[in-house]
């Protein structure tokens, strides 16, 4: 069995989930949503505990009974472990727009907005940011504007921000001190090379690998146990990358 | 005397006056669009939509047919559908202007109005361009801690909210379930319509399941009944969103020309597209 991208793309995001209480994820992520479910899954095929899953999108699997200001609620006060933010740019300081492109208030292209991206990345303790698009044109010196930023002035209250970024073509880390990501790990047919020319940002390179695609075990449970539950909410792309039909 | 004001469709549209500052509900909580096409077709005129958080179809045709003067807004998007047509066209020449805003500062400042208070505080926002632009947000010092700078956001009343929910009892206690984004409205809102897709004989308050999730009479300034009245958007329990039809709107919004066609389709005028 092959991994497709997508696959591989929720292995790489559910390694980083697996020790976590309580994953949120927002509106129109199926990839976060199934490296959820998946590492849900697998914190409790090893007895290591339950985890909350929570996709917003979902009926099922959104638990909140007091609107969805439960959600922003709950992170204010630290009870969400990580939460998942993208980007129509994303610049090497982990500083992300959702609104647009040009100078604002008169945009060139308006895109829908901030979305809960203001306080969320502020005070979730682990966002992992995703944008499967890898180009200079997502991934910018400088985000035209910032719905939220990467970092903080001291005094600020910011127990929150950016772990990692992953895209289509690699997995960044961000280091916090030295307000830059760092590359961990490049897709298969990707290199340094490769990854430096589509990014528009510069960033740190320190012997990355290449990024690991899921064990057969893993797979068997993707495709077994977690697309199934995809399809209940994200029929289209269940659809589109299982073969699945409601 | 009826226990409460019911009315039609279109008695709700005049109702609500041009310039209001309108609630409006997100795409999975009892969108109003029967209410939005009597808007429409009575060519209501400089709203400024206040989105909880978000709008879709509801926001996108309103924009369109010209009716909007201001968008207040964590996002406006047909969501799996793509951009929102009208929108884009609108923002980007200039002829609507928006504030943007993110989904918990909408919540809160709602919030602030449900308690009676002229603003309360929220985490975040510091440092985002969101702020920047922002003039009536303002950062103040904690003051029962020093150095914790934290950003307040004033009360913001609405004149009007209208959404759609399944049904209402004779009553005129309307029921919402877990929707609460609604109820949140409903208390910023200093009036609020509802359309319903029935009348129930029953009262929702005999029983703990259904009071809830309902929201009492005494909120509502009138209750109409309009079957399949967030179509095409769908209705928690009732309806799924008609999919077709939204992939078919998207597709003749991306030109004024088209919407204003969709709204002809739609036994609404032709006019003149934002």
């Amino acid at each position: 069995m092959t991994a497709t991208r997508e696959e591989l793309l929720i292995s790489v995001l559910a390694d980083r989930l697996a020790d976590d209480a309580h994953v949120a994820v927002g509106a129109a992520s199926p990839i976060p949503g199934a490296a959820a479910l998946l590492a849900k899954a697998e914190k409790a095929a090893r007895g290591a505990g339950r985890m909350q899953v929570t996709i917003i999108h979902s009926r099922r699997h959104n638990p909140f009974t007091a609107g969805s200001r439960e959600l922003f609620d709950c992170a204010a006060r630290g009870m969400i472990d990580t939460f998942f933010l993208g980007g129509v740019q994303i610049d090497g300081q982990a500083n992300i727009n959702l609104v647009g492109i040009g100078e604002y208030p008169t945009l060139k292209k308006r895109f829908p907005g901030s979305f809960g991206s203001a306080l969320m990345y502020y005070v979730v303790p682990k966002v992992i940011l995703f944008r499967e698009e890898h180009s200079p044109r997502t991934l910018v010196p400088k985000v035209d504007f910032i719905s939220a930023p990467g970092i903080s002035d001291p005094g600020i209250h910011r127990p929150g921000g950016p772990q990692a970024l992953v895209t289509g073509r690699c997995v960044f880390d961000f280091d916090r001190e030295a307000r830059r990501f760092r590359l961990n790990s490049v897709h298969e047919g990707e290199t340094v090379e490769s990854i430096r020319e589509a990014t528009g940002f510069d960033f740190d390179v320190d012997k990355p690998c290449q990024t690991p695609g899921p064990t057969p075990e893993r797979l068997a449970m993707i495709r077994e146990e977690v697309a199934p539950k995809i399809l209940t909410f994200y029929p289209e792309f269940a659809n589109r990358i299982w073969g699945l039909a409601a | 005397m009826s226990a409460f004001d019911h009315m039609s469709v279109e008695e709700i549209a005049e109702a609500i006056p041009n310039g209001a500052l309108l609630g409006v509900p997100a795409d999975y909580s009892g969108v109003p669009m029967a209410v939005t096409r009597a808007l429409i077709a009575r060519e209501a005129r400089d709203l400024r939509l206040y989105c909880l958080p978000l709008t879709t179809l509801q926001g996108d045709m309103l924009i369109g047919a010209g009716c909007v003067a201001d968008v207040e807004a964590a996002a406006v998007t047909m969501g799996e559908y793509g951009l929102a047509p009208c929108f884009s066209r609108a923002f980007e020449s200039g002829g609507i202007t928006m504030q943007d805003s993110t989904c918990p500062a909408l919540h809160t400042q709602l919030q602030a109005v449900e308690k009676g208070v002229p603003f309360m505080p929220l985490r975040g926002l510091i440092g985002s361009d969101i702020a920047a632009h922002r003039p009536d947000w303002q950062i103040v010092d904690n003051p029962f801690e020093a150095g914790d700078p934290v950003m307040v956001l004033p009360a913001r009343p609405l004149d009007v909210t209208v959404f759609h929910a399944p049904f209402a009892d004779t009553e005129g206690n309307v029921f919402i379930g877990r929707q609460r984004e609604l109820a949140t409205l409903t208390y910023g809102s200093a009036q609020t319509f509802v359309t319903v897709e029935k009348i129930v004989d029953t009262n929702l308050f005999e029983s703990e399941a259904t009071a809830a999730g309902a929201l009492p009479a005494f909120y509502f300034s009138g209750i109409a009944e309009a079957e399949r009245g967030a179509w095409p958007l769908g209705l928690t329990d009732v309806y799924d969103p008609d999919g077709q039809e939204l992939r078919r709107y998207v597709q003749a919004a991306r030109t004024p020309e088209g919407f204003a066609a969709y709204l002809a389709d739609h036994g609404l005028a032709e006019r003149s597209a934002a």
